[in-house]
């Protein structure tokens, strides 16, 4: 679902990072690790297509980002690939419904049905609730549940957990995981919270030059 | 969800600075408004009323005030002209036409005017029920009269001395309604009008019974008092019979009685007449002649510095709304700057984003525009409910003109103008960059 060959990508003035191969099947997890600065959160944007590689190839789901126009890319991106970020970054002028909206118009996407995904993360209830009225859990949890609206095929999670306690840690990477499997996506979470290495085995380290 | 709901959805996040800015623009906007329309309607009305009408001639005293007393009907009378000298001027070769008008009475507020027949037709008058005057004391009611007071064909009311409500009462004869008139959308519509004659019967009935009344100050004095007595007797005779005879259609009423009218509306035989006319009037008589297009001109000029202030006004609003747009827009664009990128990430185009800002502002713009011509029309529709008699009270509130159109397109210009630069920074924002940023 997820192949890379090695990529390389250097940020203006300084060295070249380079990454190791990727491969994720379809409803398999990979962790990258690394310390802060390694890179990770570059990885992630190149796999994403946020930014393009120096060299290598990213290829989603059979579909290579570099050949993609920047437009297609955008498009691409909604329909095929569900970002979970480190802190929520929920549109504070809508509520949660309107949220997950938002992913299926720019996804030009039927998706998920918003109520049942709503309930399978336990917070149906909280539909027309104003986001600035939820707790950090619920935040992040409304923030999966628009990364899925779409039935990616690739999930990507930049440090998911960092503000979470433990429960909710636990809760949110058991989610992506099962939601993950049963769309059929491949999952990619980096971080470098121990909680989150008991549960995924699989994992490729980022290291600077 | 769609682009338009997102941008509305930020609109009403931020209700205080979107109400300030929108509220602003409104201001300037139905000022503009107001203007458009009574700069509209009044010249349109001004030219209207005057049409056919080449000079006016009236005692001597402000030019201005006559016309506005004569032809519009909304300042006091300058005073009375001799009859014998108004009647020496019809016969004037330079004259084609000449209508004398009798003023000073008002019934209800409503002005009446003593005049001829001829009066109707200059304004090309359609009769709703009943037909003009034949007799003393037949009168024809505009529209307007109609439809305030009730009065229906064959109706009598008495008129009130002055032409104000309130003054004193002629109660000795009552006028009777002969005719009503279709809305002819002109000064008519207001008018009382009737026969000279009328109006010179019922001030004899005051100096017959009230002496004392003939000291008061009085805009149709009645030429009688140093040979009361003759006249009275006179009188006395005629009496009888006199509201019995026909009034005269056109021209002058003939009469024994040194009589005077209020004003002669003239028209022009021929160009000469406008060059020679008013000169020989001004200079040769103890009237005086005054061109309507001339002073009504005049008038304009004198209310345009308060109608470019209040434009300037206007455009100061305008723009102070439109930096209020993109100080908002651009404040509110550096928190927004994660949104957009998380919107990205969800799939938007720049493209998108860059619809998204502007709708925003084309929004807020547009709203203020359709609040600002409601406001101005409102404005409007208040200044003419509290003025009930004069010109003001003429103007229709709720026409809506062409004009208007512009001033929707004006304000969605400042609104792509304010969006401009936020707009263009919303396009140029790194997502990668704005979500690395944390």
């Amino acid at each position: 679902m997820l192949e890379t060959s090695a990529l390389q990508y250097a940020h203006p003035g300084q060295a070249v990072i380079s990454f190791p191969e990727i491969k994720v099947q379809a409803g398999q997890s990979l962790l990258v690790l690394g310390k802060s600065g390694s890179g990770k959160t570059t990885l992630l944007n190149l796999l994403s297509g946020l930014l393009t590689p120096l060299r290598g190839e990213v290829v989603v789901n059979g579909t290579k980002l570099s050949a993609l126009s920047e437009q297609a890319m955008d498009l691409f991106r909604g329909r095929n690939i569900g970002i979970v970020f480190q802190k929520p970054h929920l549109i504070a002028a809508l509520d949660v419904r309107q949220n997950l909206e938002l992913a299926h118009f720019f996804g030009k996407k039927k998706g998920q049905e918003i109520p049942r995904l709503l309930a399978e993360l336990d917070i149906a209830e909280k539909a027309k609730a104003s986001v600035l009225t939820l707790s950090e859990g619920e935040a992040q949890r409304v923030s999966i549940a628009r990364a899925l609206a779409n039935s990616p095929k690739l999930i990507l999670a930049d440090e998911p957990t960092s503000s979470l306690d433990d429960e909710n840690a636990e809760k949110v990477i058991r989610l992506l995981k099962t939601q993950a499997a049963k769309i059929g996506a491949a999952l990619v979470i980096v971080t470098h919270d121990q909680r989150v290495k008991n549960q995924i085995s699989n994992f490729i380290e980022v290291k600077r030059p | 969800m769609n682009l338009f709901r997102i941008s509305w959805k930020y609109l009403v996040f931020r209700p205080l600075s979107t109400g300030l800015n929108v509220f602003l623009l409104a201001l300037g906007l139905a000022i503009i408004t107001v203007l458009l329309l009574i700069q509209d309607q009044f010249e349109k009305k001004m030219n209207q009323d005057a049409e056919g009408i080449d000079l006016v001639v009236g005692a001597k005293g402000s030019p201005l005030q006559l016309i506005l007393s004569s032809v519009y009907h909304i300042d006091f009378p300058t005073g009375n002209i001799k009859l014998d000298e108004a009647a020496r001027l019809s016969r004037n070769r330079l004259v084609k036409k000449i209508i004398p008008l009798a003023l000073g009475d008002n019934y209800q507020g409503f002005r009446i005017v003593g005049t001829n027949h001829d009066y109707l037709a200059l304004y090309g008058v359609e009769f709703y029920e009943g037909k003009v005057w034949d007799l003393p004391f037949e009168v024809v009611l505009g529209a307007e009269i109609a439809a305030k007071t009730g009065l229906r064909v064959g109706d009598g009311f008495a008129s009130s001395h002055g032409i104000g409500v309130g003054s004193h009462e002629h109660d000795q004869h009552d006028f009777v309604v002969s005719g009503i008139l279709v809305p002819q959308g002109n000064v008519v519509d207001r008018l009382v009008m009737t026969s000279i004659e009328s109006v010179w019967y019922s001030h004899d009935d005051v100096s017959e019974t009230e002496e004392e009344e003939t000291s008061l100050p009085d805009s149709l004095a009645i030429g009688e008092s140093h040979q009361e007595e003759n006249v009275a007797a006179a009188q006395e005779e005629a009496h009888g019979d006199r509201f019995h005879h026909p009034v005269a259609k056109s021209g002058f009423p003939s009469t024994e009685a040194e009589r005077e009218v209020t004003a002669l509306l003239v028209q022009y035989r021929n160009p000469m007449a406008a060059i020679q006319l008013p000169r020989m009037i001004n200079s040769g008589t103890s009237m005086q002649a005054a061109s309507p297009s001339f002073e009504m001109s005049r008038l304009f000029e004198l209310l345009g510095v308060g109608i470019s202030l209040l434009q300037g006004l206007a455009v100061v609003l305008i723009v102070v709304a439109g930096l209020g747009i993109f100080i908002a827009l651009y404040n509110s664009l550096k928190e927004r700057k994660y949104d957009l990128a998380i919107l990205r990430a969800l799939g938007a185009s720049k493209t998108q984003l860059l619809i998204l800002v502007f709708l925003e502002g084309l929004m807020l713009t547009f709203l203020g525009a359709v609040l600002g011509i409601g406001l101005g029309h409102t404005f409007l529709w208040l200044l003419v409910s509290q003025s009930e008699q004069n010109v003001v009270a003429a103007i229709q509130p709720w026409i809506f003109l062409r004009k208007e159109l512009w001033i929707i397109v004006y304000a969605l210009g400042v609104g792509v103008a304010a969006s401009l630069i936020p707009a263009w920074s919303a396009y140029q924002t790194s997502i990668a960059k704005q979500l690395t940023k944390a």
